[in-house]
Parts: structure tokens; sequence; C-alpha cells
């Protein structure tokens, strides 16, 4: 990778990320061979931080590995597993370590996961990580302590154009904004219409906005996104494309209806880029 | 105030009293009566409960609120019962458990677990109100607690999770911002939602927390 996340997003080009879940567990062979399928595919790499509050081998250790093999990482940082200290030692490590990219978010609820009465912080949200990435740029900690050697990063954030009610999402974007974020990567999008509307609103602020697109694999898998997963809108006519799909064909159906919105999105040119989830499927 | 309690069950007790055989029963008659984990009805029934498992009841009281100076006198007056006891099971919340634990050198057990600081919102429904955090913003988010009634405790606005209006972690709740939202646009206080929270001060009064009120000021911490 010769250009850095923040470079791929100020020229002005379509910007594509991906993203690498870690394994639970020692065994880091596959995350390894998804790093070396996708690295050189895309512009940046995003490392998932305990996905749905799933315990598992790091955000930062799976960043370190793309580093190691030449990949852009994106270290993603939830709020919800250490507290302030924890977090910005960790973005010192990372710094220092090469790591440029940054994705703060608040981090999923502690029972949606696999360690069910463990304790959530939450001692900071998403916008005042932000906040913290601009002090500690500043050459400040937020105990308002000198640091000796300061930090430098691009900093996004996520927002989720489908959310029901939108409005209280969109006050929280503009905070996110204000607090920091130069970039957003959304929540998966498959309604073109809605997210074209969303986009106008986005417009207004100097951010560059990835639509996230995650891989329908099934009919099945977008039925139970739309009953699951918070701010996720499969329409119909797409789970009626992807059931009528011959069987065994499904999964080629998914990866043609996810080419055909990322081609849409880039020709009319709705966004800055995508975020592509392929969930297992690289 | 109330303090919101839930019964132990009766194994967690039974390892907790173990070889005592002989106890004296305490109930209250404010928050744990209102719970019905601890009024008069709760206590006879706890006492036949010990009584079949083999224990001997020294005898039994319901304070009228366990929390306060009462307690000493309620106890001062059923002296000889609780000489005879080897220890006291507490059936009130733990600030009960912890006055009458003041009075007696003698093993005090709790018989309920305290979960939190509710107020009843309909008969038998009581809901968290307050974590008592000392930084106090419901004048900014409605009326509503964001740090109660939010998961995740959050300042600054929903999380992600939020879902038709519920939480994600229970899609039979309230998203907490999703009403302070709707409560703001009716007041015409949007701007409020797009105000930035700093990080909390959770040593607003350090633990121990205490407070002394003097009489013609307000209450200042610390001794």
């Amino acid at each position: 990778m010769t250009q850095s996340l923040r470079e791929a997003l100020d020229s002005g080009r379509f910007v594509i990320t991906s993203e690498i879940g870690p394994p639970k567990g020692t065994n880091i062979a596959r995350m390894l061979h998804h790093i070396d399928l996708l690295k050189d595919k895309v512009d940046a790499l995003n490392v998932t931080d305990h996905q749905s509050s799933v315990m598992r081998f790091p955000s930062i250790g799976g960043c370190l590995a793309i580093k190691e093999r030449g990949g852009e990482p994106i270290l993603q940082m939830t709020c919800r597993d250490r507290n302030r200290l924890a977090l910005q030692a960790e973005l010192l490590l990372a710094y220092t370590r090469g790591i440029r990219n940054v994705l703060c978010l608040t981090g999923d609820a502690i029972p949606v996961g696999d360690h069910k009465q463990a304790r959530g912080v939450f001692d900071l949200d998403s916008s005042q990580l932000l906040h913290t990435i601009r002090l500690m740029e500043s050459g400040k900690d937020l105990g308002g302590n000198d640091l000796d050697g300061a930090v430098e990063f691009c900093a996004g954030a996520i927002v989720t154009p489908e959310a029901k009610p939108l409005e209280p999402q969109l006050a929280r974007f503009e905070k996110k904004v204000e607090a920091g974020a130069e970039f957003f990567q959304t929540q998966a999008i498959y309604d073109l219409e809605n997210f074209t509307r969303f986009m106008e609103f986005a417009r207004q602020f100097r951010v560059k906005v990835l639509a996230g697109i995650i891989l329908l694999v099934s009919a099945r898998m977008a039925r139970y996104m739309n009953d699951n997963v918070p701010g996720v809108l499969v329409p119909q006519n797409l789970i009626d494309e992807l059931a009528s799909a011959p069987k065994g064909e499904a999964l080629s159906r998914g990866i043609e209806i996810a080419g055909r919105m990322i081609a849409t999105l880039r020709k009319d040119a709705i966004c800055d880029g995508v975020h592509v989830m392929a969930i297992g499927r690289e | 105030m109330k303090s919101i309690t839930r019964s132990k069950p009766f194994d967690e007790m039974k390892k907790c009293l173990g070889r005592f055989d002989r106890i004296f029963v305490i109930g209250c008659g404010t928050c744990a009566t209102m719970t019905r984990t601890g009024g008069i009805e709760e206590v006879a029934e706890m006492i036949a409960h010990l009584q079949e498992w083999g224990k001997i009841v020294t005898g039994s009281t319901v304070i009228p609120t366990a929390c306060d100076e009462m307690t000493g006198a309620a106890m001062a007056e059923n002296g000889q019962a609780i000489r005879d006891a080897i220890c006291i099971l507490v059936m009130s919340c733990a600030l009960g458990v912890q006055k009458t634990a003041q009075y007696i050198n003698k093993p005090v057990i709790p018989a309920l677990d305290t979960l939190f600081i509710g107020i009843e919102e309909s008969p038998g429904i009581f809901r968290e109100a307050c974590d008592q955090c000392g930084e106090c913003v419901l004048g900014e988010t409605a009326g509503i607690c964001p740090i109660t009634a939010c998961h995740k405790g959050l300042i600054n606005g929903p999380c992600g999770g939020t879902n038709n209006g519920k939480c994600e972690v229970d899609k039979e709740r309230d998203c907490a911002w999703t009403l302070i939202y709707q409560l703001l646009e009716k007041q015409g206080r949007l701007d409020l939602m797009k105000k930035y929270q700093p990080p909390r001060n959770f040593h607003v009064a350090p633990r121990p927390r205490l407070i002394r009120v003097t009489n013609h000021q307000s209450p200042v911490e610390g001794q």
C-alpha cells in the first residue's frame, strides 16, 4: 500500500475499505489469509474490536499484522471494554507502531455478547473518544497533562442511515463531526434511494462517507438481518431476487447485488467510497 | 425514594446461615414492604421456611423504617430475643442491613439483594430512576435520566443499536435517547441534542461518600 487512508480520501477517488474479524483463539492463520487476500485490493482494512461483544483476538493485534504485511489498517476502538486511561494508552501504542487510522465506536452492549456477566465500561463514548484523539494530537491527555510525543490519526466514526427514527442519529452524526470525525463508515445500506437522501444531509459537512455493504449470502440471512440487526433494512425486492436464485447460487446472486450497488454508488457519485463486509466469504 | 430489593434464593441464604441455628428475623415496613420482600407477610413466610428447615426462630420484628434511628429502639425492645439468637436475618435493603449491624455485635445476614433506587411507575412496577451519580443532567435531557434509562449510560445521544425506538438489549424497552429527542423536540430545545457533553466526572464525590449538613448552609462535602 503506497497511500495512506487520509491521502486516499483526499484524492477524491472512490475509496474501498473492508474488514477483518480476528479469531477467538491463537490460531491466526485464517485471519492472516484474509489479510493477504484483501490488503492489495482495498485502500484500508478495519479490524473489529470484540465485535458484538464477543471476546476475540484484539483489534490492535490484527492491525499490527496488517501493517507487517504491508497493508493499511484501521484500528476499531470501542469504549465498552476500556476506561479513558486504557484507551489513551492504546492510541499511544498504535501511533508508535505506525497505525494511523482509528474508527471510534461506542460499542455494542455487553448482554448481546458471550460474556454476559461482564461490566460494560463506557467511561467515554464515541464522540468523547474522537475528541480525545484531537486533544492528544495537540499534545495533551484527558487529565490535562503534557504528552512527551503526540499522536496523529485519521479518525472516523460510524452512522446508521436506516435507523428508525433517523433524526436522533443525525444529531449524533453532527456531534461526531464536531468532535473531529473526518470520515464515516455506515451501517449496511441496501435502499439506495434512502441512502441518497441521507447523503444530501451528510454533504453539508466536510466529511467523507463510505457506504457499508454487507454481502448477502441468502434470502434467509437477509430476513435474519431485518429481524435482528438494528438499523439494517433489506428491501423485499432484494430478498425475492436472492430467493429466486437457483440452488447453490444465492451467494453469487448476493455478490451480483453488492457489485451492482457499488457500481451505482460510484457511477452516480452518491458517496465517497464503500466499506465492504464479506463476513467470512472473503 | 424507594430501595428496590429482590429475595435471595433460599439455597444461597442457607449457605450464609449455615450452622447458625437460632435466628432473629427483622423486616422493614417501608420499601421492602412495598416490594413484598420484607413486610409482615414475608417475614411470617420466612419464619415458617426456617422452622421447616430445622432452625429456631427466637423472635422477629418489622421495623417501620429499617434504615433510620428507630432501628436501635426496635432492637432494644426485642433485646432478649436478639440476645437468644446467634445471628440476625435482615429482610430489608442493604441500608437496613448496615444500620442493624451498627447496633449489634452478632452476624447480620441479608435475606435480600438490593437492586436499585427506583420509583413506582404503576402498582407493582418499579423503575430504576437515579444512579446518584452526583452530576445531574436532567435539565438538559427533558427530565429523562440517560445514565439509568440508557443501557450504556450514554450522555451524548443514542448509540447505533437503537431500533424502532427500542433498545438493542431488550426490544420491549424504550431507547432513552429516542424519548429524550422527542420531548426536546416538543419543548423546542433540540439544540441540546447537539451539545457536546465532555467525559463524566466519576469522582464528583469520591467514595466513600460523606456529607455533613450544617444548619444555615448548603450541604458540604467531606468531614
